[in-house]
């Protein structure tokens, strides 16, 4: 990682918690519906007229719904290290908000280590750098590689 | 659907899809005259003109209504322009049938044209952090083929589906293109074509995934009293389902980062893709047995089998079964894509609804050549435009 200040990859979409990230997200006070990213001035049930949010952290942890990788790079605004470098990407339901979140998998785990169903958590990585910074974004982490079936 | 709410498809017309690298407007001017020429009818009895809306080429693009008209001859005529993404000629197609019902207009011009960029589609250029399009690039690298491999990936997961059942599925579709002359591609691939070639996304190979594609498409619409006057058979539009998902969308949909959260409020009865056919058939007062053919939009050649779940063929689990079994493929139960469907185009994104429409014209009227399905009474289109547009129309003779 060397000596490179660390900046968040995208403002206020996760906190910077370094042993526990999680992502930003906000809870309508009327019908206290989740949304991510953040919604923060109408409330998108269409029974509900909330503009007061209150602002949450959401689970860390989750079971894999889908996953899929990416061999080639894609068009901008993605930045990739030159050459490119594939990367795994999760849909992953989350534990409590019954919503799913897609994410780049962290490097080191391809698609030959993911399944549906499987535990994985939130961490921060480098998305990108340039001279100065290191970009942060959240990626999943396998929690261990025990599956437990396609049951979401 | 009463006979009132009927309007009549009196032409249809294309331009070859190719990658022509010429501008939109003249595929859009061919497809025109081509539509005009089928319904026997000239520029000047076009009382409203729809077009559908390409947002990678300029002005020009978004205010395709004008620059059709302009380009075939200002004359007064009313028009519209629309733009939603992949479903922006069926959304064409209902203002046109709205004016038409309305009875503002006798006989309207719907026509979608594109010329697109070599490779991966990109968001529209700039610095956007507001634009879920732009940033679903930035911070996931995710791309258009990463949300079809997702849905690829999850019917492997679930339903055992394998990438040879997705290569059938390319391999039918390009069995049923070969001799289409409105097609990109005439070439014949197998399963093992399809395994062979390089993973792009996976579970999803190059040739799972659909190009992206210059073309035009139009359709010459009517009142169903104009028609008559026409043509002892009309071909007739029995529904034209527009629809939004329904609040908790609980499935990832492409360019998003998360579902909608259904922690307080219950998932619709149909998930937003199974709502859209359900629309189509209730307009329509028909169902998945009156079938018998089916446009489906195949981006990838994993979600043709998605989409036959939608529409009713069979239910969720054993679409693989109808692609094993041939029944989708011409002279099977139910053809699916006899034009050859994207994986024989590529995406011309606001002429592919047309485009659709004019297939199951030209097979209701018995006039698809080798690729006709015989006796065809009714044909459903269906389709999905990013950010929530579901379309699906049904002809019958």
């Amino acid at each position: 990682m060397g000596t490179k200040t660390q900046l968040p990859a995208i403002e206020g979409w996760f906190t910077l918690d370094p042993d526990e990230p999680a992502l930003l997200a906000t809870r309508c006070r009327a019908c206290a519906t989740y949304f991510f990213p953040r919604e923060t001035y109408f409330c998108k049930n269409p029974d509900c007229l909330g503009r007061e949010f209150d602002e949450v952290e959401l689970s860390r942890t989750g079971t894999v719904w889908s996953f899929t990788n990416n061999c080639f790079e894609p068009p901008p605004p993605y930045i990739s290290p030159d050459p490119f470098v594939p990367y795994a990407i999760a849909a992953v339901q989350l534990d409590s908000e019954k919503m799913v979140v897609l994410g780049q998998v962290v490097p080191g785990f391809d698609v030959s280590d993911l399944r549906a169903g499987q535990r994985v958590e939130l961490v921060l990585d480098p998305l990108y750098e340039d001279d100065e910074h290191e970009y942060l974004v959240w990626k999943w982490k396998p929690i261990d590689t025990e599956t437990t079936g396609a049951d979401q | 659907m009463t006979a009132e709410h009927e309007v009549a498809v009196l032409g249809v017309g294309m331009h070859p899809w190719g990658k022509w690298g010429r501008n939109f407007v003249e595929y859009g001017i061919d497809a025109s005259q081509a539509a005009l020429a089928d319904a026997g009818l000239s520029w000047n009895d076009i009382g409203f003109v729809a077009g559908a809306d390409t947002i990678r080429n300029g002005y020009p693009g978004f205010i395709a209504g004008a620059t059709m008209s302009q380009a075939l001859g200002w004359k007064g005529n009313r028009m519209a322009s629309c733009y939603a993404a992949c479903a922006s000629g069926a959304q064409a197609l209902n203002i046109a049938r709205s004016q038409i019902l309305a009875g503002f207009c006798d006989v309207a011009l719907v026509v979608g044209a594109d010329t697109t960029p070599k490779g991966f589609f990109a968001p529209v250029g700039g610095d956007r952090q507001d634009d879920p399009d732009w940033l679903r690039f930035r911070l996931l690298g995710a791309t258009n083929p990463t949300y079809f491999a997702l849905y690829a990936r999850r019917r492997m997961e679930l339903y055992g589906a394998t990438q040879e059942d997705f290569a059938l599925v390319k391999a039918k579709n390009s069995r049923h293109g070969l001799t289409n002359p409105n097609a990109r591609y005439h070439k014949e691939f197998t399963v093992d074509d399809v395994m062979a070639s390089q993973i792009v996304a996976d579970p999803l190979h190059l040739l799972d995934i659909c190009a992206t594609s210059d073309g035009g498409a139009a359709v010459i619409l009517s009142s169903m009293d104009y028609a008559r006057k026409q043509t002892a058979t009309p071909i007739r539009v029995a529904a034209i389902s527009t629809m939004t998902p329904t609040f908790p969308q609980t499935v990832i949909e492409m360019p998003n980062f998360s579902t909608d959260s259904a922690a307080t409020v219950a998932p619709p009865e149909f998930a937003f893709r199974d709502a859209i056919a359900q629309g189509a058939y209730e307009e329509a007062g028909l169902g998945p047995d009156d079938l018998d053919l089916a446009e489906v939009y195949d981006l990838s050649s994993a979600l043709e089998l998605d989409w036959y779940e939608n529409i009713g063929l069979c239910k969720e689990g054993e679409a693989e079964r109808l692609i094993r079994d041939g029944d989708t493929q011409i002279g099977g139960r139910i053809p699916g894509n006899p034009s050859g469907g994207l994986a024989c185009f590529g995406e011309a994104i606001p002429a592919q609804a047309i485009a659709q429409v004019c297939e199951l014209t030209w097979h209701l009227r018995g006039q698809a050549g080798d690729r006709q399905v015989e006796g065809a009474k009714v044909g459903l289109s269906i389709n999905q435009g990013l950010f929530g547009h579901g379309s699906s129309i049904i002809v019958t003779t």
